[in-house]
């Protein structure tokens, strides 16, 4: 079993957090993991990615080799199509609906939802409204990996564990809030 | 068994403490600023009293690494590979002296240029100074180097480098923890002579280290870190460091006969690689860096075919991948689907609310009635002053060079002469230019962006905060040319004012212009 994600959006948007949800999820259940993250310059709402491999054996690369990735995980529509030659034939794109636009000549809503559409099984999220409901719009994206978790593998209980582990410094609401964000992602059917 | 989920450049921070480091010294530097913050945030290093206070700068750091060798105890120096050339004279020098307590210099380097000015290679210091430099392939392998290179740095009296890229740093894996060791006591050198390095003394040490590569090359050519696996087809790969993983990576999914040659230990081990070479007639060199030992090796072995970066089956430059090592073996990756042209570049940017934006707003509108229009920046958030909608500055070349290069400026007869350096800039270099510029009494109009914290490489503390005015005077820039002000839209005006009357003020003036990084602010406010 091998299995590649990657994890994109914008700085600023929790990307590094839900790759340390899946990492630690993998660890704890006996898998070889390997995250390359990106920090420095980017942090600053520029691009943000991380490319995040979990198998039952050795893991070599870092980076994912192009066109193996089993889904794209993204916090930004743009952001998700930015990494598609990453995609398996048969990917599945997870994201966010909603656009950040902080530069210049973003493409246009519809063209760009049509582009995520027509060639890709892309699956979208209205993930702030679904955060709001759980308390906080900042676990948006606790709702894109729980919407993710599907195509992951691995129990659900073993990623609500991490979120504890990981979240716990911040006190029981934060904890329930994200809880509360992942499940409903993971309920959400598009 | 101690297994921890880490970051290459926290897998070098365990590590360091496990060896029994008393501290460790460094100057931020991205992809090496993790290893430092690491050690300063672990309880268990606090308790140990291990010193992980930031430097001034790399060259600072490494001095004050090389004296707690002297007296006995066990350094790591941490930065980033530019970092290096800062403290080169230093890092030089000291391998002419050797080290007493065990010494480890960590580089960061950067291929690609994620966040930096080059992709210079420290294997190349490595050469230079006739050290020995490690170069892992992954987390746990770093874990273990740096462990080992602490206990052979202190049986041959050496300082060791290890050399990651951002590749290693940034990238997570499991590492397993093996025993710990107490720090060594205070044992101050005895060996006077060795540290004083009058010519004499010099040529002296320098035969002893030259004499010591013959034992540096035994113990490469026994490396663990070095691997062979054979192959059997006609291709060979020697891959250096990470590229090993890409190497791997395709031989194992495409099902390859190529044999890989692993090698992380440097000097050259030439006898293992002579007897991997001559399984092969082509070889593949996989150097993520320059083509080091590609320009090398074919004198060694002519009759082999040797390919890489030099032949354009790699890149000339940049960072390798899984898709070039794959075509340099004739695989080429699928590509699925094809990037989308509507996708457009999203730069970083400076935050909302930071007080370099302020500035240079101010600075734009005071350049508009001048001819020339040349700002002499230097690194740091404010470079970003550089893109849209700003375009304010017109170069970064190296830590502090803005200062220096507006002074030059101003002397070949530019007017203005500004210059915008940010406070953790100032204090890393600039301190030494501004001396210069008051000696010379040039017309420079000196901005320091001073947001109290070193913020590009992600807010840590700033050694000058709070002593920048009283640094400014005691170089003898005079008191009524310098000026604090808060660059907040309130200000605009009176801030406007100042600035073009210093301008026009034919001598040093130095502008602090000062308000907290908003990043820090927000930091703060969570941790109270
Ligand atoms: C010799 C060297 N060391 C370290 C770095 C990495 N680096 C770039 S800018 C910077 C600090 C910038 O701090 P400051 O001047 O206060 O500006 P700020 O980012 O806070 O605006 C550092 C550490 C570098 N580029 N060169
Ligand atoms: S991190 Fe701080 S200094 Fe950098 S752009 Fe943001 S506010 Fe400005």
């Amino acid at each position: 079993m091998q299995k590649n994600y990657i994890i994109a959006g914008v700085g600023g948007q929790g990307i590094l957090s839900m790759a340390a949800i899946i990492d630690v999820t993998a660890m704890n259940s006996g898998l070889y993991v390997k995250q390359a993250e990106v920090h420095g310059m980017s942090q600053r709402g520029g691009s943000v990615e991380a490319h995040l491999r979990i198998s039952d054996t050795e893991i070599f690369s870092d980076i994912i080799p192009l066109g193996e990735a089993d889904c794209i995980i993204a916090t930004e529509p743009m952001e998700a199509l930015r990494y598609i030659p990453f995609l398996k034939e048969h990917g599945t794109i997870i994201t966010a609906s909603k656009s950040l636009i902080n530069c210049a000549n973003y493409p246009d809503k519809e063209v760009l939802d049509k582009e995520l559409q027509s060639k890709i099984h892309c699956i979208t999220i209205d993930a702030d409204a679904i955060a709001l409901s759980c308390g906080s719009i900042k676990t948006s994206n606790i709702v894109i990996l729980g919407a993710a978790s599907n195509y992951l593998g691995i129990d659900e209980a073993q990623y609500i564990q991490a979120i504890k582990t990981l979240f716990a410094s911040k006190g029981t609401d934060i904890v329930n809030m994200n809880i509360c964000a992942f499940s409903k992602g993971r309920e959400y059917k598009n | 068994m101690n297994k921890k989920l880490l970051l290459g450049a926290e897998a070098v921070a365990v590590a360091a403490i496990d060896a029994g480091i008393s501290g460790v010294y460094a100057y931020p530097g991205t992809p090496s600023t993790e290893i430092t913050t690491y050690i300063q945030n672990s309880a268990e290093a606090r308790e140990k009293n291990i010193h992980s206070r930031w430097s001034a700068n790399e060259k600072t750091a490494y001095e004050a690494a090389l004296g707690m060798s002297y007296s006995g105890k066990r350094a790591l120096i941490c930065m980033k590979h530019v970092g290096l050339n800062v403290a080169a004279d230093a890092f030089i020098n000291s391998a002419i002296t050797g080290c007493n307590g065990g010494m480890v210099l960590l580089v960061a380097d950067d291929p690609s240029m994620h966040s930096s000015q080059n992709e210079q290679d420290t294997r190349m210091y490595g050469k230079f100074a006739y050290l020995p430099l490690l170069e892992p392939s992954n987390q746990q392998e770093l874990y273990d180097a740096v462990k080992y290179a602490f206990d052979f740095s202190e049986k041959i009296s050496l300082p060791i480098i290890v050399r990651v890229t951002t590749r290693l740093s940034h990238s997570r894996a499991v590492v397993v923890q093996s025993d710990k060791r107490p720090q060594n006591a205070l044992n101050p050198s005895t060996q006077e002579n060795s540290w004083i390095l009058l010519p004499a003394n010099a040529r002296k040490n320098y035969a002893n280290l030259l004499e010591k590569q013959t034992q540096l090359l035994e113990e490469s050519e026994q490396s663990f870190l070095n691997k062979s696996i054979q192959g059997s087809g006609n291709i060979g790969v020697i891959a250096f460091g990470i590229a090993y993983n890409y190497a791997m990576e395709i031989k194992t999914t495409h099902a390859l006969d190529c044999g890989v040659l692993k090698i992380s230990h440097y000097p050259l081990p030439l006898k293992t690689i002579e007897a991997f070479v001559k399984n092969y007639k082509t070889i593949v060199i996989a150097e993520e860096g320059y083509p080091i030992y590609e320009e090398l090796l074919p004198a060694y072995f002519p009759h082999t075919t040797f390919v890489g970066r030099l032949t354009g089956a790699l890149p000339r430059m940049g960072e390798l991948n899984p898709k070039l090592l794959g075509e340099s073996l004739g695989i080429t990756l699928p590509v699925h689907h094809a990037s989308s042209d509507i996708v457009v570049p999203r730069p970083p940017q400076l935050c909302q609310g930071c007080g370099h934006r302020d500035l240079f707003e101010e600075l734009n509108h005071i350049l508009e009635k001048y001819e020339h229009k040349h700002v002499f920046s230097d690194i740091g958030c404010y470079t970003l002053g550089a893109l849209p909608p700003f375009n304010t500055i017109s170069t970064c070349v190296d830590m502090g060079a803005s200062i220096t290069m507006a002074k030059g400026a101003a002397d070949a007869g530019l007017h203005p002469a500004i210059c915008v350096i940010g406070d953790s800039t100032f204090t890393h270099s600039g301190m030494t230019g501004l001396l210069d510029a008051v000696n010379d009494e040039s017309s420079i109009t000196v901005i320091i962006s001073d947001n109290s914290t070193t913020a590009m490489t992600g807010g840590q503390d700033s050694s000058g905060t709070g002593k920048l005015y009283d640094i400014c005077k005691g170089i003898g820039v005079l008191p009524e040319h310098i000026h604090l002000v808060v660059p907040i839209k309130k200000n605009r005006e009176h801030n406007i004012r100042i600035l073009s009357q210093e301008i026009e003020y034919k001598g040093v003036s130095v502008i602090i212009s000062q308000r907290e990084c908003v990043q820090v602010a927000i930091r703060n406010q969570k941790k109270s």
